[in-house]
Formats: C-alpha cells, sequence, structure tokens
C-alpha cells in the first residue's frame, strides 16, 4: 500500500463486511500518528482472533489469503509504531495502529478525503464517522449529519460525496498549514 | 473550516432533481473490485474517476459499484461492466485514464475497449 488512507479503506471494509451500523475511524496526530477504527459489527469469537494476522487466514472464499490486516500490522511496526486489535462477539471490533511520523519509513497519510468518498458512495446505508486532529486543532465527519441534513437524498449522490470530499480535502489543508506555522 | 452549513443549499437545489433519478434505476451497472489486492493496486482512483465521469456526463442510468476479490488478483484493478441483455466485459490493469476511456467508448458510444479486456491481457 502507497499510502495509509488506503490500508485504513480496506481495513473499514472488513467492519462493513462484519455488518457494522457505524465505524468510527480517527486519525490523531500528536507524538505519534494514532488510526484506529473501531465498529459496532458482529466481531470475531476468540480463536479467530488469535489468528487473523497472519496472512494465511481470511474469509474471502475466492483463495486462501488475507494480507489487509498483516500489511496494516507491518507498516505500523516498520514505522517504528505498534499493533492492536481487539475484538468480542456480538459487540464488535477495534483495531489501533500507530505510527513515528519522523520515522523514514512511516508512509505518508495520503487521501483520506478519497477513502471516505469511497465507503461512502460504496455504503450509504452505514454510517461512518471520522475524526482527525493535528495537535490540538481537530474536525470530523459524521454521516449521521449529513443524513440528517440530507433526509431522503442518498448519501452516494455525487453532490453529496463531492461536498464531503472538498470539505475534507479543505479542513485538511487547514490542519496541517496550523501544524507548520 | 469547512462547515455542513453549505450541505443544506445542496440538498435544496437537489430535492427537485431527485424525482428522476429514483426511477432511471436497473441500467449499466459497472463494478469495482475492492478488496485487498484491487486497492493496493490502485483501485480507489479509478472507482474516483467512474464516478466523477458518470456524474459529469449526467449518465443517469449507470451505477457505479463496488465488490470484493473478483478472483484474478493479478490482474487488479479490475473492473466489470454489466450491461442488459448484454454479455459481462471484464476491463483489467485499469488505470484512471482507461477508466475515461472506457465511459466515453463503452458506457456513452457501445464500443468495447478490447484491449483492455481480460481477454486481451491472457
Amino acid at each position: 500500500m502507497k499510502e495509509l488512507s488506503l490500508n485504513v479503506l480496506d481495513i473499514v471494509l472488513n467492519s462493513v463486511k462484519a455488518k457494522a451500523s457505524l465505524v468510527t475511524i480517527e486519525i490523531l496526530e500528536r507524538e505519534m500518528l494514532e488510526i484506529t477504527i473501531a465498529d459496532n459489527g458482529c466481531g470475531m469469537a476468540p480463536e479467530f482472533l488469535a489468528r487473523v494476522i497472519d496472512p494465511f487466514t481470511t474469509t474471502r472464499t475466492t483463495r486462501k489469503v488475507g494480507l489487509g490486516i498483516p500489511l496494516f500490522k507491518l507498516a505500523a511496526e516498520m514505522a517504528g509504531g505498534t499493533f492492536r486489535i481487539e475484538s468480542e462477539e456480538g459487540v464488535g471490533t477495534t483495531v489501533c495502529a500507530t505510527f513515528d511520523p519522523r520515522n523514514i519509513d512511516c508512509p505518508p497519510l495520503g487521501d483520506m478525503a478519497g477513502t471516505m468518498v469511497t465507503l461512502i458512495s460504496g455504503y450509504p446505508e452505514t454510517d461512518f464517522l471520522y475524526r482527525r486532529a493535528v495537535g490540538e486543532a481537530e474536525f470530523s465527519v459524521d454521516t449521521r449529519q449529513l443524513r440528517e441534513i440530507m433526509g431522503e437524498i442518498p448519501l452516494s449522490s455525487f453532490e453529496v460525496t463531492n461536498f464531503v470530499r472538498e470539505m475534507i480535502e479543505e479542513n485538511e489543508r487547514e490542519l496541517t498549514r496550523g501544524g507548520n506555522e | 473550516m469547512k462547515t455542513l452549513a453549505e450541505l443544506q443549499a445542496i440538498r435544496e437545489q437537489m430535492k427537485n432533481k431527485m424525482n428522476i433519478r429514483e426511477e432511471s434505476e436497473a441500467g449499466t451497472r459497472i463494478v469495482v473490485g475492492m478488496a485487498t489486492c484491487g486497492i493496493a493496486a490502485g483501485a480507489r482512483p479509478v472507482l474516483t474517476t467512474l464516478s466523477e465521469e458518470v456524474a459529469k456526463r449526467e449518465l443517469k442510468d449507470v451505477l457505479v459499484t463496488q465488490t470484493g476479490c473478483i478472483g484474478v488478483c493479478r490482474f487488479e484493478p479490475i473492473v466489470e461492466v454489466y450491461e442488459p441483455g448484454k454479455e459481462k466485459v471484464t476491463y483489467v490493469h485499469m488505470t484512471p485514464e482507461k477508466a475515461r476511456r472506457i465511459i466515453n467508448d463503452h458506457i456513452v458510444n457501445g464500443q468495447v475497449v478490447t484491449e483492455y479486456t481480460i481477454g486481451a491481457a491472457e
């Protein structure tokens, strides 16, 4: 994966597949860059959870390897960070990875607007909360709020996803500019 | 900071258009493989380009959707086109540029871009 936003997309799609109705994506940048993806999906049994970081564990039926979680874990560990996954059947799953932004092997966060738009347009019935913070400054996008405003108009409409893209891009620029000053 | 205030205005603009859109379903489906293999190979910008082109050209009966692993990961990013009454067309090793051409040649003008299909790649 070239950028962390692609890992995030990949991991959140696991939450969607686990029938989550709400997925919270937090990307907090202070000393470390901390990415947390928490869902209220079906969760995993302890036996499966124990095997889930193994590339030869997967739920897919087209072949026998699953690289999403191993790749995310590897990216974190290569960048001087940590990886943690917790899950409870019937409650949900939380994946948390940290990265040292000063580490040469830390990939860029990349296009989070693209990731959120891909999720909202593909799964307009699922709720996503994206929270992004750099230092003390932060913003969030919550599809539950978007839904309230848009009423009967599906969130997958191009006008809505385009708004979300612009909002994330503009606010991200403001956050990172603030950090450099 | 951009806030949700602007979204209210977008909603008002869209309200009138909605009725027309809801009736025009069940046309062409464009499906992008979005599993780990597809994402790592560059499927996200391909999907974005397809959605943008469909919106820009106001192709009302065309739906862009996502699926999991299609099963031939070495050909990712993969895009499948389903048109009613026609055989499925599978495009492989997609890029945003190729995606634009597929919308123009195949979806709009009905000409399958044979050189990008899985048959040509194999």
